[in-house]
Order: C-alpha cells, then structure tokens, then sequence
C-alpha cells in the first residue's frame, strides 16, 4: 500500500492522547506526501478501539488479533506487527512515543534493517524530523536514508490531537514547523467531518452523528507461544499515596540544583509561604530526598496547576511532558540556557540560594 | 553469572553546549565527558548482582581514546575487565550501527545478562539495549529498577507510565535496560583505582568487528530550540527579581 501505517496504542481499554496525536502526526505527514493513512491496533480484542478510530476517515483501520496479544510483550508486538508490516508494505510508521513502545519499536524497526526516529516533536518538508538532543538543549534534524520503511514515534504533546477530526476539511493549514499542509483529497473525501470534541479525559469522544467512515478488517498474526519468552505481571502501584499533585492549585518543583539533601527545608519553606505542594524532578527522588510519590514527569505524576514554580530544575524532556500543561509556569534557574525556560512565563537566572530566600521574604510581605 | 554491562560516555551534565561550524554536532573540544548516568546505575545493578551471585562483569564501550577513561572509572568501581571498541565515527552512525558494533563485540563472551542504561544522556535515543536484545537474539525488558535472579532466569521490576509498575519473568539469557534511581551509586575507592590499572581491557577496532557503518538514519543538522513561550526575565539583585516576580504573579498572572 505504500501509505502511512500508525501504530494505536491501547490504555487501559481506551486510547490515550498521544495515539491522537500519533494519528494527527500521520495526518500531516500524509498531507505533505500524498499518501494514504491507515491505523492499527493491537491486542486479543480491539473492535471497541477499532470503531471509535474509524469513526475518522482514513484508508482502513486494522485489528491486529490473537489471544496471545492479551497483554503487552516485546516479543508478541515485535512479531504480530512484523507480519502486518511484510503484509501492508508501508512507507512509514508512526508510533506514540510511550514506555511501551520504546521497548519494542527500536527492535522492530532493527528487524527490517531500519533505525527507529523517536520522540519526533516536528515533521518538516523533506520529510525531515525534529527531536530533541542534549536533554532538551539542542534540537537535531533527522533524515531517513534506508531503502525500507521509515519508523518512527512522536512525542506527547508535539501534535495535536483534535486536528485528527479537523485536518480533513481544512484546505490548508499552517502547523508546527509546517509552511502548509495540502488539502487531502486521496479518498475523494473533501466533505465535512464530524467534530470531535475531547472528552474528560483527553480523548475524542465521537459525536452521536457521527458514522464508521472507514472500513475495518482484522489482521490474524501467526503466533506461537514458544517464541514469546518473557512472562509480564499485572500492573501495580508503588507505595501509599500522601499527597495528591494531580489537584493542586500550586506547585513548587526542585531539582539538582539544590545540591543537598540538607537543603530541602529551604523550597519547603517557598511551598509553605505560597501555599503550594512541593514536587520534585526525577534526580531528587532517586536520590531519596523526597518520596517518589512527589515526582513530577513521565516516570511520576502530571500536574497542571495554576503556578508551577521550579527551583534549580534544567528541564529535560521527561520533566517538561509532565509540567507543561500548567498555567503560569515561573523559573528559577543558574543557567539562562536551561530548557526550563523555554516554557518558563517568568524567569529569574540566578543562584537559587540567593533568590529563593529574597522569594520567601517577598511572598510573607506581600501577604501582610 | 557472566554480565556484560554496555556504557556510553558523554558530555557532562551542565556542561555548555555549542553547535559546531558544520551544524551537524556539538563544538567536542569544549568539553568534559563523563559516564552517562543511566549506565552507571546498569553498572551498579551488575556489581550487586555479581556481589551476590559471583560472576565477571565486563564493561563494554565504544569511541574515541577518550573512552578509556570511562572504561577505566568503571574498572575502578569493581567490573572486572573492560572492552573497548575504538571507533572514531560513533556521531555519523544510527542507533542501528551502533548496537552493531556493541552486539559483534559482546557475542563472543556469550553472556548470562547484558545491561545497559535506558538511555544516554546527550542524544537519548533510548534505543541501543533494545536493538542489541533483536539483533543478539535474547529476550528483553526495558527501564528496570530491580532485578532479581531466579532458578531459570530473572524477575525484575519494571517502570510503567504515571506511577505504575510490573514485574516481568525473562529466562537466561537475557538483556535489561536500566532505569536511574533503583540502586544507590557507588564510588570508587582509592584501592579500587589501583586496581584498576591491572585490570585487562581489550581493544578492538570497528574494521575487526566488520561492522556496515551505511546509516539508515542521518542526523543533518542540529539547531538551537525554538522558544515556547516568551518568558520575562526578571533582573537585578535577588531581592529585587523576587519582589518583581511576586507582583507579576499577583497583578499580572492572578496565580497567588
């Protein structure tokens, strides 16, 4: 088929944000290129998936079934999608960038003599991909020069979701890093598309009008349980919840920058004055300054609160995709280049034990 | 327990970055290199398996000369013997072309578990352990905090999104990616260090481990990041900054 293959991850028996935006990132590129998108999902039963995808119009959605494709194995996604690929032929193959596809995307992408492009934030003209280098620091332009398929995953965030339902009705559009997206008539499929509002939880809820606009078939990879060597246990969560960083109206974050397990008093005093929770980045809950329960980032919890203040906090990507949806985000950090403030409202560069002390007398004035 | 543990070096944390002329990486001769932390904590995992097993842990790194200080430092913290693939071009090759090279190298020692951390510190690709698990033929399992062995293989402990974890069973052998923060780091110790400098380290050249350096993937330029949001940088002394902060949050952004 040669057109553009994405990959929909199931979560929790619905699809998460990013497999959206994996599909607006498919989108775009299709747009660019002319070629048709399809998706796929995967697992031993995903027709629920399945129909809330085909709800848009894209070329077919495909269900990749098998009892042994119940729950998530490197070994079981790696081989079922292998064979849907050998199948389906497609130019690219665009995967949200989540912990379950890092784990086996890079090896299937090896299978076909391919690298993997991952966590991709922007698809230019060429098609060229940008992602992020030196945590966050640089930005690098990929190229994919392989005679085969183009693998790669998009970051959270990076696309956006509801242009799934908008992109096809739109003549042109100007969208991250792209000059203009061409209409995109591949299908003959110009009319108006249903909008899709999100719902709570991030998702497209599909309206009550709206119909299956694409077709689904099921794809039955061969599988056999002997090449399936790893045993994965139910999920579970680590240790007793205290505190609750999902709800607070205001947070303060530290990070390495404070050096010292015997400084943490000191962004708590911050967080006390402004009545905030305090948060940290990953390095200071692996080193046990703080419980893990108050990590912020991929790996821990994602906060939008009203103020997000970080101390000492540089900003590598697995930090930012769990913050950045804040309203006021305000940093204090040594480094001007720091990546944090890049998404920074306000900004103060300095030593933290200077200004987090000037802080905490500024916030106790201003309250009498 | 054989363990061959794959550890990268590079630029150190905080270190100042600038593009070299040709846009196409960072200006090297500007910086400090160190081991990328994620590996230190691969190493630490495979020094208290070894601890408690017995065994050899055998580190493995490709790059220029420079490496052999890395190699060194881990030697020093107590694996027992080091290979070195000296390979100048390890920038122009794809992740793919790497774990190559990574994989021909630890072939031959037929491991009982390779190690690497989840990710590097300057590209952070997160990639090299998974290609190198494909390409060896072993199974896998990614951002591990734990690792326990058992009868016929191991248990670990893996980290999910948001908070969430899992336990895998993987038989012998086997490859990890590790997760920072699931072990305490070592140092290495005077003796160590000693010991160090009689411990072996086999040098091996990417032309002996016949490796196709043709990348699938080229990284054509690399460009400052574009600016999210346009932050006010608030100057002047710290007392002054933080007076100015708290009244743009109360007057300006109505947060406090």
């Amino acid at each position: 088929m040669s057109g553009i293959l994405v990959v929909i991850e199931d979560r929790a028996g619905g699809i998460a944000r990013i497999s959206w935006e994996a599909l607006a990132a498919g989108q775009q590129l299709a747009a660019q290129l002319r070629l048709p998108v399809s998706a796929a999902d995967i697992g031993a039963e995903t027709k629920s998936l399945a129909t809330e995808v085909a709800a848009h119009p894209l070329a077919k959605v495909v269900c990749v079934e098998h009892p042994l494709l119940a729950h998530y194995t490197a070994d079981g996604f790696t081989l079922a999608l292998e064979q849907l690929i050998r199948a389906e032929s497609p130019a690219y193959i665009v995967f949200p960038h989540t912990y379950q596809v890092r784990d086996y995307a890079p090896a299937l992408a090896a299978r076909f003599g391919q690298s993997l492009i991952g966590d991709v934030v922007a698809i230019d003209d060429g098609p060229v991909f940008m992602r992020q280098l030196m945590q966050g620091r640089l930005n690098g332009i990929y190229r994919h020069t392989g005679n085969g398929p183009c693998f790669l995953s998009v970051q959270a965030g990076a696309f956006r979701a509801e242009s799934v339902a908008e992109q096809l009705d739109s003549g042109s559009r100007s969208s991250h890093g792209t000059a203009s997206v061409a209409p995109c008539s591949y299908q003959g499929m110009t009319s108006v598309v249903p909008k899709m509002p999100l719902n709570e939880d991030g998702a497209l809820a599909p309206e009550e009008t709206a119909s299956s606009l694409t077709a689904v078939s099921i794809f039955t990879p061969t599988l056999d349980p002997d090449r399936i060597r790893t045993r994965p246990g139910e999920p579970f969560r680590g240790g007793t919840q205290t505190v609750d960083l999902g709800s607070a109206q205001r947070i303060v974050s530290v990070g390495r920058g404070i050096k010292d397990a015997a400084n943490i008093p000191l962004v708590q005093e911050l967080a006390t004055a402004l009545g905030a929770e305090l948060a940290a980045s990953r390095p200071i809950c692996d080193s046990g300054w703080l419980p893990i329960e108050r990590q912020v980032g991929s790996s821990g919890h994602t906060v939008s609160p009203k103020l997000y203040l970080a101390v000492g906090i540089s900003g590598a990507i697995q930090h930012l995709v769990g913050m950045k949806g804040s309203q006021c985000v305000v940093a204090i950090n040594k480094d001007s280049d720091a990546p944090i403030f890049e998404v920074a409202d306000y900004g103060i560069v300095g030593d933290l034990f200077e200004v987090v002390p000037a802080l905490i007398a500024a916030v106790k004035a201003a309250k009498r | 327990m054989k363990i061959v543990v794959a550890i990268k070096q590079v630029p150190e944390r905080d270190a100042q970055v600038r593009i070299d002329a040709a846009g196409k990486w960072i200006e090297a001769s500007d910086l400090h290199f160190a081991l990328n932390e994620p590996d230190a904590y691969a190493l630490e995992e495979a020094l208290q398996l070894k601890e408690k097993h017995g065994g050899e842990v055998v580190v493995l790194s490709a790059g220029p000369e420079r490496v052999a200080t890395t190699l060194r430092e881990a030697l020093a913290k107590g694996a027992d013997r080091a290979i070195y693939i000296a390979c100048d071009d390890l920038g122009s090759r794809d992740a793919l072309s790497v774990a190559r090279l990574l994989a021909a190298a630890i072939r031959p020692e037929n491991p009982d578990l390779v190690l690497t951390g989840l990710q590097s510190e300057d590209l952070g690709l997160g990639q090299t352990g998974v290609i190198i698990a494909e390409l060896l033929g072993l199974p896998h399992a990614t951002l591990i905090l734990h690792v326990e062995k058992t009868e016929t293989g191991f248990t670990v402990k893996r980290e999910l999104e948001e908070g969430w974890f899992q336990t895998i069973d993987l038989p012998t052998p086997a490859l990890l990616t590790i997760q920072s923060g699931g072990n305490k780091l070592r140092y290495a110790t005077l003796m160590g260090i000693k010991r160090a400098k009689a411990k072996e380290v086999l040098t091996v050249t990417a032309a002996e481990l016949a490796v196709d350096a043709v990348p699938v993937v080229v990284l054509e330029q690399v460009t400052l990041p574009r600016k999210q949001k346009s932050t006010q940088i608030l100057s002047g002394t710290a007392k002054e900054a933080a007076a100015a902060l708290v009244e743009k949050l109360i007057v300006e952004a109505h947060v406090l």
